[in-house]
């Protein structure tokens, strides 16, 4: 597929681009998501809960893993072999207990009496971040591919492989920040 | 860069001015297609998935097709029996054991006006339009040698392929597909048991539009990045073909949108299977309160119409694409008003996202917030009439070859003009209230959107044929097919203005009840007769379409319309890669045509000294 790309014509490159539109659509659904949100808040009936804490940490976990894998990426263009295995896996491990967190922290809501049937207030919390683990399951798998890479080829710093990494931190970057976005939202207009 | 390749005997041009993109200096990866499975089916070839999205849309077509001539024997002539159909349609037709009479049970009519619409909308009009020349004329008229990511273009088709294989299985379950409207508006959507369609036809619908979004966005992605990245050398924005810009346009208004419909449809599933009430309050089913409260069914027209409004520009932006460069290379003359074409689509694609609640004006919303759009929705006219306007001036004084793409093209402007106008008098809130859900906006969109989209689908596929098999298509049948659609098409949507203006309402499945409509069965059955008519006219195009494949006029020359375009630089059977040797490179806009003397000048042919460039300042 090389050879498709000696036209492109901007310096970043064409999957990489494919990856920013991507991320754009997924932004719309999101942006959908919230303001349904906005418009039946305002039509009242409205039940207001405060969120268990397992929300707070699972916040902290996906911002950590962003820059862990972050160093992971740069360190691969360093060269640095070590550091690149280690922060991707670290990155994945930080990125699984993430959902982990989210799972549990549905639980608690759960038991505070926050129904997924109930009050759409409700309703709407459930489904907005399961939607959000969705595509962060999505992160993990290309996170899990990128971890098998890394281990199961000779270690090398190519062109092609710097732009699969790439791919997928910048991903994992976006969900980050798209949850970051959704935790504050979901917390000041509860 | 440096590598010089082959110079193929053929291509002197290209070669002589060609851009070197190392095509033959990689002989790997997936370009070299050998077997059967991976060249017709499992393409990764931007030309054959084109022609995938293509004959998949014309099955989808007939489909819907068929479905609309059957309701409408039940409009035209509800006491005839239709019993001749019930091998067909099985259960849906019931036999009076007496008298022999066949009639269509109430709930399957809705079903067939419920595919019809979704069928033609989303398969036929969106995948069938806009996959087939996006993929067909982006990557060939950019320069490219295929999509960005050929892969995700391929995965684009198949999942639209199963969305049509899980549509079409929900034809046959035993309770029959959906049947509460293309716009599937709560609660006959949310809730299972509100009809017969509700159940298992409703959420195969779901999963189906849900598959279908995925292939929008994945196709959409590759279009938008193909033409930002790689546009060969010369190729400016300013020198794009209009096709390419209004596909580009329409593929960042469907990514924006669609979605948003994917996130309506999940809350739609949840409503549906988990008990939540987004979109349900307030039902009572049998007296009995159902215990869904605090819903809003208008927050779903919201989010439904966010997509909808668009969805109908998504449809006819890219036929509008086609229309200009159909009607310019066949007027002989450049387009008139290029960049304002370019601007008008923009604006269009832009206003297109803040009006849809001209949907709604009946809806019981704040009658303030009519007004906001209301008057958005009427400013859509004024860059919709700077297309028409250029579109009449390229004409003027042009050298024109009325031949079946061109003929197409005309009617599209006919139509767009006939049905646009009448758009402006249901933007106006007051009239909209009289006339809502009659066969007013039915007369409305089948012409703007229905009719004038197939038009500019037709007259690109007359005069891309050529391109797709190398062979043309018979040109009096072309023209057969375009008088006969032309007048049929007024013929059953004319009469339902009248129809609406008297308050006949849409979605009915019979009248006998109403006094006052009696005395329109006459009417009814005379846009029936039409309707019947349409219907053989567009055999004639499928018979004209396969045989032409084999059969037909074998093009002899690369460029057979004397079009300027990149397209036309190919072998006439191009490869996958598109060009043999290197992409060629661009010198010009795409509308050199009777200029200084000269016919038509390709975009690839350099400026001679002097030459001023035109389209781009
Ligand atoms: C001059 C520009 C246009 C204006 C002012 C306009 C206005 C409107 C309005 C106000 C309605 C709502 C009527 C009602 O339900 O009561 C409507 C319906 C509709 N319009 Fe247009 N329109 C315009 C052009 C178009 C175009 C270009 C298309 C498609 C390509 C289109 C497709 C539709 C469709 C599909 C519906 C009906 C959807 C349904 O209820 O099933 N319109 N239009
Ligand atoms: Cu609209």
């Amino acid at each position: 597929m090389v050879q498709a790309f000696e036209n492109s014509r901007n310096k970043i490159h064409p999957h990489k681009f494919l990856l920013y539109v991507a991320i754009v659509s997924i932004s719309m659904m999101f942006a959908a998501f919230t303001s349904a949100y906005i418009v039946k808040q305002a039509q009242g009936n409205w039940l207001e809960y405060s969120f268990p804490i397992h929300f707070y940490f699972s916040t902290a976990t996906i911002v950590i893993s962003s820059f862990v894998l972050h160093r992971s990426f740069t360190a691969y263009n360093a060269g640095n072999e070590q550091r690149y295995k280690q922060f991707l896996l670290l990155g994945l491990g930080l990125g699984i207990c993430f959902v982990v967190l989210q799972y549990f922290g549905w639980l608690a809501l759960y038991e505070k009496g926050v129904d997924l049937k109930g009050n759409v207030s409700g309703s709407f919390f459930y489904l907005i971040t399961f939607i959000h683990v969705l595509h962060v399951l999505g992160g993990i798998a290309a996170l899990l591919l990128a971890v098998y890479h890394a281990f199961s080829l000779k270690f090398k710093v190519t062109a092609s492989r710097r732009v699969k990494l790439d791919l997928v931190t910048t991903y994992w970057h976006f969900v980050d920040i798209l949850w970051v976005y959704l935790f504050i939202f979901l917390l000041i207009s509860k | 860069m440096a590598n010089v390749t082959t110079i193929h005997e053929d291509d002197v041009l290209i070669n002589e001015h060609g851009y070197n993109d190392h095509f033959h200096d990689h002989h790997h990866g997936d370009k070299y297609q050998t077997n059967f499975l991976t060249h017709y089916v499992f393409s990764m070839d931007h030309k054959m998935i084109s022609k995938q999205f293509l004959i998949t849309g014309m099955f989808w077509a007939l489909i819907g097709a068929a479905f609309s001539v059957i309701f409408r024997l039940q409009l035209g002539f509800p006491e005839q029996s239709l019993a001749w159909i019930k091998p067909l349609l099985g259960k849906w037709i019931v036999i009076d054991p007496t008298t022999g009479v066949g009639t269509l049970m109430p709930e399957f009519y809705y079903a067939l006006v419920t595919m019809h619409g979704t069928v033609i909308v989303f398969f036929v009009l969106t995948a069938g339009l806009s996959g087939t020349f996006s993929n067909l004329l982006i990557p060939l008229q950019v320069g490219a040698r295929d999509m960005a990511s050929p892969f995700m273009n391929m995965l684009s088709y198949w999942f639209f392929f199963a969305a049509g294989i899980v549509m079409f299985y929900s034809l046959f379950v035993s309770t029959g597909p959906f049947a509460g409207g293309w716009t599937a508006y709560p609660p006959l959507s949310a809730l299972p048991q509100a009809s017969s369609g509700s159940g298992t036809g409703m959420s195969l619908w779901l999963i189906s539009l849900i598959l279908f979004v995925i292939s929008v966005v994945l196709g959409g992605t590759n279009y938008i990045t193909t033409v930002l990245n790689l546009r060969t050398k010369g190729m400016t924005m300013w020198r794009l073909p209009l096709t390419v810009w209004a596909f580009f346009i329409t593929a960042i208004v469907g990514l924006v949108s669609f979605p948003v419909l994917a996130s309506g449809f999940f809350m739609l599933i949840t409503d549906r299977s988990l008990g939540t009430s987004f979109f349900l309050s307030d039902i009572f089913i049998s007296g009995q309160a159902l215990d869904r409260v605090g819903g809003s069914p208008i927050l779903y027209q919201h989010i439904f119409w966010f997509l909808g409004h668009p969805e109908v520009y998504i449809i006819i932006l890219p036929a509008m694409g086609l229309v200009s460069e159909v009607m310019s290379v066949h007027a002989r003359k450049p387009i008139f008003g290029y960049k304002a074409m370019v601007y008008s689509l923009g604006t269009i694609a832009f206003l297109s996202c803040i009006v849809w609640a001209h949907h709604m004006f009946a809806s019981g919303i704040n009658p303030l917030i009519s007004n906001f759009f209301m008057t958005f929705t009427m400013i859509i006219a004024v860059p919709s009439s700077v297309k028409v306007f250029n579109w009449l001036t390229t004409l003027y004084r042009g050298n024109i070859r009325l031949n079946a793409p061109m003929l197409f093209a005309l009617g599209f402007v006919t139509m767009f003009i006939s049905g646009g106008l009448t758009g402006i008098f249901m933007a106006s809130t007051p009239i909209d209230i009289q006339i809502h859900d009659t066969y007013f906006i039915i007369a409305h969109f089948h012409l703007v959107m229905g009719v004038a989209a197939f038009f500019g689908m037709f007259a690109g596929i007359y005069h891309w044929f050529p391109k797709m098999y190398g062979r043309f298509m018979n040109e009096a049948m072309g023209k057969m097919h375009f008088w006969g659609t032309m007048i049929c098409a007024y013929g059953i949507f004319w009469p339902m203005h009248y129809l609406g203006m008297a308050g006949v309402p849409r979605r009915y499945y019979s009248f006998d009840a109403f006094e006052s409509f009696k005395h329109f069965s006459e009417m009814n059955k005379f846009i029936t007769i039409f309707a019947i008519a349409a219907f053989f006219f567009q055999l004639l195009f499928i018979i004209n379409f396969f045989y032409s494949i084999w059969h037909g006029k074998k093009v002899k020359s690369k460029n057979p319309w004397g079009a300027n375009t990149l397209e036309w630089t190919t072998p006439i059977h191009a490869g996958h890669g598109n060009w043999p040797g290197n992409l060629p490179i661009v010198h010009r806009w795409p509308y050199d045509y009777n200029k200084d003397e000269r016919e038509f000048v390709p975009q690839h042919i350099p400026l001679q000294p002097g030459e001023r460039s035109d389209g781009e300042h």
